[in-house]
């Protein structure tokens, strides 16, 4: 992605692999805001960025002119073969109405506050053993801390063994890096990760137990138990989404922290504001946006969409919009009424956004217990993912002083 | 006062059982649902309209009476 010319126009060429657009989008956003408010670009086969809350909105709620056969932006127009509609290669994620529904209620009550609270000891255990990994006065709580939460907790969740968890860490790295690949490519890219799947669904099939994995395999549809394509599809959703979204949110939580030397006093001193500062983080920082593709020719917002347009749809930017948040762009971390589209709107809300926010505040929670004083080693040593999810990778902290 | 949540409006955003769960709960789904008949009384009545004010979806509404 980085072969494509520096954008010069926003408004006419976005590119969210756009070195300034990765570097600080905020202000690009904010001045899409004011001129456009939908931007184009002919990047990617061409597509549109809503930048406003109330455009966002709009597409978001609106199954019947957009489909999410495909949420993550490819280098082209869609293939023909990116196209198993209804049902997509990851349910509920990639589905749309009515078999969106039928997939979303299986999935649910694994992912509901009931089950997913209990998983609050766990999570605070896993945290510690992370920080007491950490040596020096320096760490990488982006490397070393952030990284490791989800996918611990997704391994426990899916039953995986315990011994795995650095192959298992692989496969996300494949699955992560290999996602805007030509679709060829990321079946072989892929074959290992299925093949380590199908041998865990099978060993589940042969040793049924209280996980993930097994639920998955015996939920049923009206008396039927899931095509196995669609319990692989559904693990691998919960890799794709579960994972770098949650390490991002953390991640950019610390930096934040590490940044504003008064909000980290504040929540170390007032540890009842955690819920309200959580949810400020999400909005300000909100790390995920997800695209849709035009169902058919039409003029939307004041555009002449094309069908299999890409939308990308700019959660952060709409959770910056000063007509729906007052003082939009600055981080208030006692903000009372902070109503953020972090995970969403509308059916496809984030189904695993019950399991973020408790993965979020439990491993702020233990890192400022454990340092209640850190700040930045090195600013320009930062680096921040590109693509549709945003945070801070490397992070180095100083956490004692030198 | 009462305050009701439309369940076509919920997506389980999980704000208002999180804010009040005095009086908010979730099914086993994960989405919002009332205590009780919803009635609201002196001192409920500013938390529902926290939790009201949070609702991404604006699924909860507060009836005045």
């Amino acid at each position: 992605m980085t072969d494509r010319p520096p954008v010069k126009d926003f408004a006419t060429e976005w590119d969210h692999a756009d070195p300034q657009w990765v570097a600080d989008p905020y202000p690009i956003w904010e001045d899409l805001r004011e001129r456009c408010p939908v931007a184009h670009t002919e990047r990617y086969g061409g597509g549109w960025f809503p930048a406003t809350h109330a455009g966002v909105s709009a597409i978001a709620k609106d199954t019947e002119n957009f489909t999410s056969r495909t949420v993550i932006i490819g280098n082209g127009r869609p293939s023909e073969l990116d196209l198993p509609a209804p049902i997509g290669v990851a349910p509920p994620i990639t589905s749309d109405p009515p078999f969106h529904a039928i997939a979303r209620k299986l999935l649910l009550p694994a992912f509901a506050p009931g089950p997913i609270n209990a998983l609050e000891p766990m999570i605070r255990e896993l945290c510690g053993r992370l920080l007491d990994g950490l040596e020096g006065d320096v760490i990488n709580a982006g490397m070393e801390y952030a990284k490791y939460i989800p996918p611990s907790v997704i391994r426990t969740m899916l039953g995986f063994p315990e011994d795995d968890i650095e192959k298992f860490i692989d496969f996300i790295n494949i699955v992560l890096e290999g996602i805007d690949h030509p679709l060829e490519q990321r079946i072989e890219e892929f074959t290992p990760v299925e093949e380590y799947f199908v041998a865990q669904m099978d060993e589940h099939i042969a040793n049924p137990r209280d996980d993930l994995t097994s639920y998955l395999l015996n939920v049923e549809i009206e008396g039927q138990k899931l095509q196995p394509e669609h319990v692989f599809g559904t693990m691998v959703l919960v890799l794709i989404a579960g994972i770098d979204t949650t390490w991002s949110a953390i991640g950019s939580a610390i930096w934040h922290l590490a940044n504003h030397p008064d909000d980290l006093a504040r929540l170390v001193n007032e540890p009842e504001l955690m819920p309200v500062a959580i949810e400020e983080f999400l909005r300000f920082y909100a790390p995920v946006t997800m695209a849709r593709l035009v169902k058919h020719d039409m003029e939307y917002l004041g555009c002449a969409m094309k069908e299999d347009d890409w939308i990308l749809l700019g959660f952060p930017a709409a959770n910056r919009d000063p007509s729906i948040f007052a003082d939009a762009d600055k981080f208030i971390i006692d903000r009372a009424q902070n109503r953020h589209v972090a995970f969403g709107l509308g059916i496809h809300r984030c189904a695993g956004s019950n399991l973020a926010r408790l993965e979020l505040r439990v491993a702020i929670e233990e890192f400022i217990k454990r340092y209640p004083r850190f700040e930045l080693s090195d600013a320009s040593a930062v680096t921040w993912a590109s693509g549709q999810i945003r945070g801070p990778r490397e992070l180095p902290i100083r956490v004692r002083a030198s | 006062m009462k305050v009701s949540i439309d369940p076509a409006l919920c997506q389980g955003q999980g704000r208002c059982f999180s804010i009040a769960p005095a009086i908010f709960d979730f099914d086993d789904l994960g989405n919002g649902v009332v205590i009780g008949d919803g009635t609201l009384n002196a001192e409920s009545v500013a938390l529902a309209r926290l939790a009201q004010s949070n609702c991404p979806e604006h699924a909860i509404f507060i009836e005045e009476s």
